[in-house]
């Protein structure tokens, strides 16, 4: 862990993006474009932000890259293969999923959710079982008190730890996360929010995060996509999104001072 | 002779007619489970197919009992024997509540739940019977549970085409204008459907898939 803080200056040039979207447009059955014009490469090892109000397009992005959804136009590049031309089954157990919601099965118990994934990869009892343990010490839950727990038995904060531990499981080297603070109160939800920096730092996954929430994309975000009526607006680096002129960018950040009078650091 | 009596010198007898109501009811809800079910992940599925499915299922239901058998009674095959022709019947009977609580179950399974389990790499057949099945488990053991006890009362008309169980009392007990035999068929028919009605309760509610 000699690296600090990625700086998002020097890519490393031969490097080919993550993830890339190459004028993908996806237009729902009905007709309406959800997401039009959008090119966007992630870089591996950063974490991506997609900021933007509802409906502009963020989480129907997000559902384009494991493929839950499929490109109307233009493609989607995952590891430098487009998603279609990828197994969708290989490519989403590729990639770590975590949403608002949680989505924890509720008849599995806290091991049985976290091991989803290893199971279906056909891991050994004994590697699932080590590696839950692993990944609930690693999320801050103690493996012992919450292994035979129920979803419902767990406070939000709880849940929202194991389904980022879910996600983890197979060690993915992507994470989608689709507001994944968005239902917690606000004090829990700064809490796992450190938490979840704290692990990144350790971790060091490619990042795809949609959230409505300005500070969280600037805590959170290498960079900042900011998105608006299906459309990409502009990409920031996490500074850089603080000092932007960009009319939809500083209705954000006139929000974000509005709260915090004295100004943020950065 | 008390009701009493009646029972103990015909018990074999009533014995045997509960044995053959039994049989008929448990052939006809396997056949229901295995119809109704499938039918109902189908619909489940494929929501445009709720119409045409749910709806047959529904006119089999307004058919008066007495006429379905009836109506049954000339088919090739099925109306060389009596029971093919009971079976058959309840069977139509017992579809709708089955398949219309394995929509419902499915339904009902938190679209979080499937959004997750989608973006997890899981197929759509382990969807189906990892995630979507148990948690439907409860819904769909709700709707058998109706079937059965329907199914119990309606098979006492079966007798009416000759297929036996407790029927054949509660018709031979109309013909002789007699209580006791009539009561000899409806009271162990009563406790059948009471019996299942309470076991199959009790399985539900073990089996509810937010435990505790």
């Amino acid at each position: 862990m000699t690296s600090s803080a990625p700086t998002r200056v020097s890519v490393e040039a031969p490097s080919e993006p993550l993830i890339e979207f190459r004028n993908v447009q996806y237009r729902a059955t009905g007709g309406q474009i959800l997401l039009n014009k959008f090119n966007l490469a992630v870089e591996r090892g950063e974490t991506m932000v997609l900021l933007g109000r509802s409906g502009a397009g963020k989480t129907t992005a997000l559902k384009l890259i494991n493929r839950l959804l499929e490109p109307s136009a233009g493609e989607v590049r995952v590891e430098g293969r487009t998603t279609l031309a990828w197994d969708a089954i290989a490519l989403r157990r590729h990639i770590g999923y975590v949403i608002q919601e949680t989505g924890l099965f509720p008849h599995y118990t806290v091991e049985q959710n976290v091991a989803v994934t290893p199971r279906l990869e056909r891991w050994s009892a004994g590697r699932i079982r080590a590696r839950v343990e692993e990944l609930l010490a690693l999320v801050g839950l103690d493996p012992h008190a919450f292994l035979q727990r129920y979803p419902h038995e767990l406070s939000g904060g709880q849940r929202q730890r194991v389904g980022l531990a879910r996600a983890l499981a197979a060690d993915p080297p992507i994470l989608l996360m689709d507001e994944p603070f968005g239902a917690l109160d606000p004090l829990t939800r700064m809490e796992v929010r450190q938490e979840f920096q704290m692990l990144e730092e350790r971790l060091r996954k490619t990042v795809v995060i949609v959230t409505h929430d300005i500070g969280e994309a600037v805590e959170l975000g290498t960079r900042i996509a900011l998105l608006e009526a299906a459309e990409l607006k502009g990409v920031y680096a996490a500074k850089e999104f603080l000092l932007s002129a960009e009319p939809v960018a500083t209705a954000y950040l006139a929000q974000l001072r509005a709260l915090e009078p004295g100004g943020r650091k950065s | 002779m008390s009701l009493a009596e009646y029972f103990a010198r015909h018990g074999s007898e009533i014995l045997a007619a509960t044995t053959q109501h039994v049989w008929l009811t448990g052939i006809t809800m396997l056949l229901a489970v295995a119809i109704g079910v499938p039918l109902g992940i189908v619909v489940a599925r494929r929501p445009w197919l709720s119409k045409p499915i749910l709806g047959s299922a529904n006119v089999a239901e307004t058919i008066p009992s007495l006429a379905l058998f009836g109506f049954l009674l000339p088919l090739p095959w099925l109306g060389d024997r009596a029971d093919r022709i009971a079976i058959a019947a309840l069977t139509l009977y017992a579809l709708l509540p089955i398949i219309r609580n394995t929509v419902a179950g499915i339904a009902g399974v938190d679209p979080a739940v499937r959004q997750a389990a989608r973006g997890m790499g899981m197929t759509e057949g382990q969807i189906l019977v990892r995630v979507e099945l148990p948690l439907a488990f409860s819904t769909i053991l709700a709707g058998i549970r109706v079937a059965t006890v329907w199914t119990i009362g309606i098979a006492t008309i079966a007798a009416a085409v000759g297929a036996g169980g407790l029927g054949e009392y509660i018709f031979r007990g109309l013909a002789m204008v007699n209580d006791q035999v009539i009561l000899a068929g409806a009271i162990p028919a009563a406790a059948l459907a009471l019996v299942a009605d309470v076991l199959l309760g009790l399985l539900e509610r073990q089996l509810r898939p937010e435990r505790g």
